[in-house]
């Protein structure tokens, strides 16, 4: 077994130490050499460990004496490749190009920079839209390295591209939407179907149920659409604004974003013409949403008992079955693309999509570890 | 004269009176008198007059009225009423003619004076009306003066105000602006102090964290660690090492090809891209010529400024579009033209179209259909059209370019080098072809001259046995008349010595012929060549063998011309190609076998330099 994909597919085993409690440092053990390889002062930060896709190289951010270092280890003999240090106040995230040539490096949400460096290490670009405002939030590479989307506490997404590394375009998510060609999707509730014609007292507990029983609906919004916005508390930190997620459709040709400030609406860009196609807006906040790893498939689950998915062709709420609630937290697409786990605190279901008929679901037991 | 009146005749204090209310002025204010004047002079009779009238004059006044009268009419310059006296001291008549002359005057004075009075009463009257008007409209101008000096006052104040008024938002502005910056540079300077802050705590976090470790991990006995179980193991049970010199340059190696290779990728992309656009845009500029050429041949005026700039241009273009087409680069320059062009072609486009579109709009308000105005439909249809055609030639670009980089992909070394051995071959095989041709014709031409040769030779030949004969019956003749007794003997000295002496005189036509021979080119020299031979006349064996030389003959041909007779001296037509002999010069019969077996093949040229040896 390939110790780089354990390595690679397990994030958590990388966030501890084995060694110790204390993340000193990193120990990597070949599973097949019995050999040991220590690495030390690893940075404890949100994303401080990233491999390449074809697993070849890992770039690991340090930090010493309050300075910032990012080291390029080659996977198939853990060594270092390449040691330099980053222009960064606090290294908060790197991130591998798809492509394995290039390193997004960015900085923590006091400052926003966001570095670009080539696989031998020289320092290629750095970005910086603006100063002392709340900086990046969320980094996402397009598929093809073409794009990097930047979210930032300002509520803008910033695509750079790969040739000059500069912006290209910004997307803002405004509460109102005023453009025509822009289809709003909203989702409503679909009234019970009243039993026996007539109103019951007390009221029939699947109108004062909670939401994961009831039936939902898309409904095409005509615009102009004003979406729910969240107020942010201004004196507290990590405020509930800016871009909180961002994701790329696996052909390059979608953006997916959620908005901290909008937290019940899904964005979706159409990058071929950079701009904005679909809004989806739930009736809780979006927890999570992930694209289908082989098309433009997107879907979205609110902490309820559905699972949303949407296309360019439509979408479609789908109601987890199941006795009792079934809080969907997390979705993961298989690779395949074929099926969809949707994870709960301690149930996972697994949808399966098929092509003509409906979709069919399995269920299953997480184990303690998650 | 009034008073004059008063003081003279009381009587006539009614005439006074009258004539007071016509003369004085001192008496009555002058506005009353006027009026009383106007009414009585307006009022032509009354009773009042008729009074008046006969208060002025009675019975007994009448001398002392006329006398009055004519007094008053002389001073104004009438005629005096008194017939003229003769004598001093006799009585007056009354001339009743003057009397009524002056009575006339007065009344047409008095009509006079009427019509006068009324046009100056008008003019008074008019004029009083005028000024009426005037001091009305003063007063107005007057008020309007004032109000609007009083608007003008408020709007200054106003402007003023609004002045005071942008000059504080100046103000604000400035110390809003002032306060951002002062603001900025706060924030700035803190986050200095913040970064400094956090430094310092986090190596005191990391000292402490370190002695924590420390303090903990010695009173621990056992790490935490993780056991590797049912490992794969190396077939020698030993550990492998991970690190060693040799790896390091590997994955440097390995790195660097796989940023290599990006590059390239992308470079490769960029390039197709270019390569397309490019296209694209000579395309379009092609188009765009070919739509503005047709309004060449329209003799317009409208037209006459931007079609003498298209043809300038179209010549231009096409020596631009032909130097394009050699360079595929992407030199500079040639990128420079491309989109110089390119915006001309559409600035001139531009206008043409914005011609048109006057013209149309001139077409609309004059209302009739000028045949030279292309409708708008047409022009869209005509865009249409042209859009479609650009769409049909990107697809083919991009679908040709695909294809072009699969043959460029799917050739790999191998077959790179087999196709450019093949070219090579190509290459060679083409040049075999021409030498081939070449060879063939150079062959017909040896035919040809062979055939001229043996032709010669058989002439030769002929003239040879005729030559023969008469030599032989010379020679019978000589000697038979010569003598009788040495006439064996000397038959045959004379035989040896006419065949040697003929092999002798045939050397130096040996020798002379190559020289002969040695101007005159290999086809070219064929005739000459015969035209020569038929000119010496011994013919000997070695000619014959000559002929054939030139035609390739093989050895065994000539040497059987030597032994033979004339007769056979036909020359062996073998016809072997590609083989020439060696022209041997050496004159000897033996030599000349010798060289004749020993001959070898060579090329036709080397043939005709070997004329010169020697």
């Amino acid at each position: 077994m390939n110790f780089s994909e354990v390595f690679k597919l397990s994030s958590l085993l990388c966030k501890f130490s084995p060694d110790g409690k204390y993340l000193l440092r990193i120990t990597v053990w070949s599973l097949c050499t019995k050999s040991v390889s220590y690495i030390k002062y690893p940075k404890a930060c949100q994303q401080g460990i990233t491999f390449t896709r074809d697993g070849r190289y890992l770039a690991l951010a340090e930090r010493r004496d309050c300075k910032d270092y990012v080291s390029i280890l080659v996977c198939s003999d853990w060594q270092l490749l390449r040691h330099f240090d980053t222009d960064t106040q606090d290294l908060a995230g790197i991130e591998w190009a798809p492509n394995g040539c290039v390193l997004a490096a960015w900085d923590s949400c006091l400052e926003y920079k966001i570095l670009l460096y080539s696989l031998d290490g020289r320092l290629l670009s750095a970005f910086c839209a603006y100063e002392w405002s709340l900086g990046i939030k969320s980094v996402a590479w397009s598929p093809s390295s073409q794009f990097l989307a930047v979210g930032s506490y300002d509520g803008k997404v910033r695509i750079l591209n790969h040739v000059t590394w500069k912006m290209i375009t910004e997307f803002g998510h405004p509460a109102t939407i005023n453009n025509p060609k822009i289809v709003v999707y909203k989702e409503a509730e679909k009234s019970p179907p009243l039993v026996l014609g007539r109103l019951t007292f007390p009221p029939p507990r699947a109108a004062a149920g909670p939401l994961s029983s009831t039936e939902s609906e898309y409904e095409v919004a005509s615009v102009p659409v004003s979406l729910q916005t969240l107020k942010p508390a201004a004196d507290r930190a990590n405020p509930r604004i800016g871009i909180g997620a961002l994701a790329f459709s696996p052909d390059n040709c979608f953006l997916a974003t959620r908005s901290d400030s909008v937290p019940t609406a899904v964005w979706i860009w159409d990058i071929q013409k950079l701009r904005l196609l679909a809004v989806l807006e739930q009736l809780s906040a979006v927890r999570c949403f992930q694209w289908d790893p082989r098309q433009a498939r997107l879907a979205i689950c609110t902490g309820g008992g559905k699972v949303y998915l949407w296309s360019p062709a439509g979408c479609v709420s789908v109601q987890v079955p199941g006795e009792g609630d079934f809080q969907v937290l997390s979705v993961c697409w298989h690779l395949s693309g074929d099926s969809l786990a949707l994870l709960s605190k301690d149930h996972f279901c697994l949808c399966f999509l098929e092509t003509e008929q409906g979709v069919g679901t399995a269920f299953g037991q997480r184990g303690d570890h998650t | 004269m009034g008073d004059w009146m008063t003081v003279t005749d009381p009587g006539l204090s009614s005439e006074s009176k009258y004539i007071s209310q016509y003369t004085s002025e001192t008496k009555m204010s002058p506005s009353s008198l006027y009026s009383q004047q106007v009414l009585c002079s307006s009022i032509p009779l009354s009773k009042n007059v008729h009074s008046f009238f006969s208060a002025f004059c009675t019975e007994e006044n009448i001398e002392q009225s006329i006398s009055y009268l004519d007094q008053e009419l002389t001073t104004f310059g009438f005629p005096s009423l008194y017939e003229e006296s003769k004598g001093k001291e006799t009585k007056r008549e009354l001339n009743i003619v003057a009397v009524l002359n002056c009575m006339n005057e007065l009344l047409v004075l008095q009509r006079k004076n009427l019509l006068a009075q009324e046009n100056v009463e008008t003019q008074n009257l008019k004029l009083g009306s005028d000024m009426d008007h005037l001091q009305n409209c003063y007063a107005k101008l007057k008020e309007q003066l004032e109000t609007s000096r009083r608007e003008m006052i408020g709007l200054q104040e106003r402007d003023r105000q609004l002045q005071c008024k942008n000059r504080n938002l100046h103000q604000l502005l400035k110390n809003e602006k002032d306060e951002v910056q002062k603001l900025q540079n706060i924030i700035a300077s803190r986050a200095t102090q913040y970064n400094h802050d956090m430094k310092r705590k986090e190596r005191e976090y990391n000292k402490l964290k370190e002695r924590l470790h420390q303090l903990v991990m010695n009173k621990k006995d056992k790490k935490i660690a993780m056991e590797v179980l049912n490992y794969v193991g190396r077939a020698d049970g030993k550990r492998g090492s991970w690190r060693t010199g040799k790896t390091e340059a590997r994955n440097e190696d390995e790195m660097y090809k796989i940023l290599l290779n990006d590059y390239e990728y992308r470079q490769k992309q960029i390039l197709m891209e270019n390569a397309e656009l490019k296209k694209v845009l000579q395309q379009m500029k092609k188009e765009m010529i070919s739509l503005l050429s047709p309004q060449k041949q329209k003799p317009r005026e409208r037209a006459d400024d931007s079609t003498g700039t298209v043809i300038s241009d179209i010549e231009e273009d096409a020596g631009e579009l032909s130097r394009e087409s050699t360079w595929d680069l992407s030199c500079e320059t040639v990128r420079e033209q491309l989109t110089n062009s390119i915006r001309k072609q559409w600035r001139i486009l531009k206008s043409h179209v914005e011609k048109l579109d006057n013209q149309v709009s001139k077409v609309h308000l004059e209302g009739f259909n000028d045949e030279d105005v292309i409708s708008r439909q047409d022009h869209e249809q005509e865009t249409e059209k042209l859009e479609l055609e650009i769409q049909q030639c990107k697809e083919m670009i991009k679908t040709q370019q695909q294809l072009l980089q699969q043959q460029l992909a799917t050739a790999c070394d191998d077959d790179t080098t087999s196709l450019l051995r093949d070219c090579y071959l190509l290459e060679e095989k083409e040049r075999l072809k021409e030498e081939w041709s070449l060879f063939k014709e150079q062959k017909k031409n040896f035919e040809k001259e062979r055939r001229s040769f043996t032709e010669a030779a058989i002439r030769l030949g002929l003239e040879r046995k005729a030559f023969e004969e008469e030599r032989a019956s010379w020679l019978k003749q000589q000697f038979l008349n010569m003598t009788t007794f040495d006439h064996q003997n000397s038959e045959n000295l004379k035989l040896f010595s006419a065949f040697s002496g003929s092999s002798d005189r045939d050397n130096p036509t040996v020798h002379s012929r190559p020289r002969q021979k040695k101007p005159h080119g290999a086809p070219s020299g064929s005739p000459v060549c015969t035209s020569k031979l038929t000119k010496s006349l011994p013919a000997s064996p070695s000619t014959s063998d000559f002929c054939q030389t030139r035609s390739c003959v093989s050895e065994y041909s000539s040497i059987s011309v030597l032994n033979t007779t004339p007769e056979e001296s036909k020359p062996n037509q073998v016809g072997r190609e590609c083989t020439n002999q060696k022209w041997s010069v050496a004159s000897r019969p033996d030599s000349q076998e010798g060289c004749c077996s020993g001959c070898s093949s060579t090329h036709a040229d080397a043939h005709i330099e070997k004329d010169d040896l020697p």
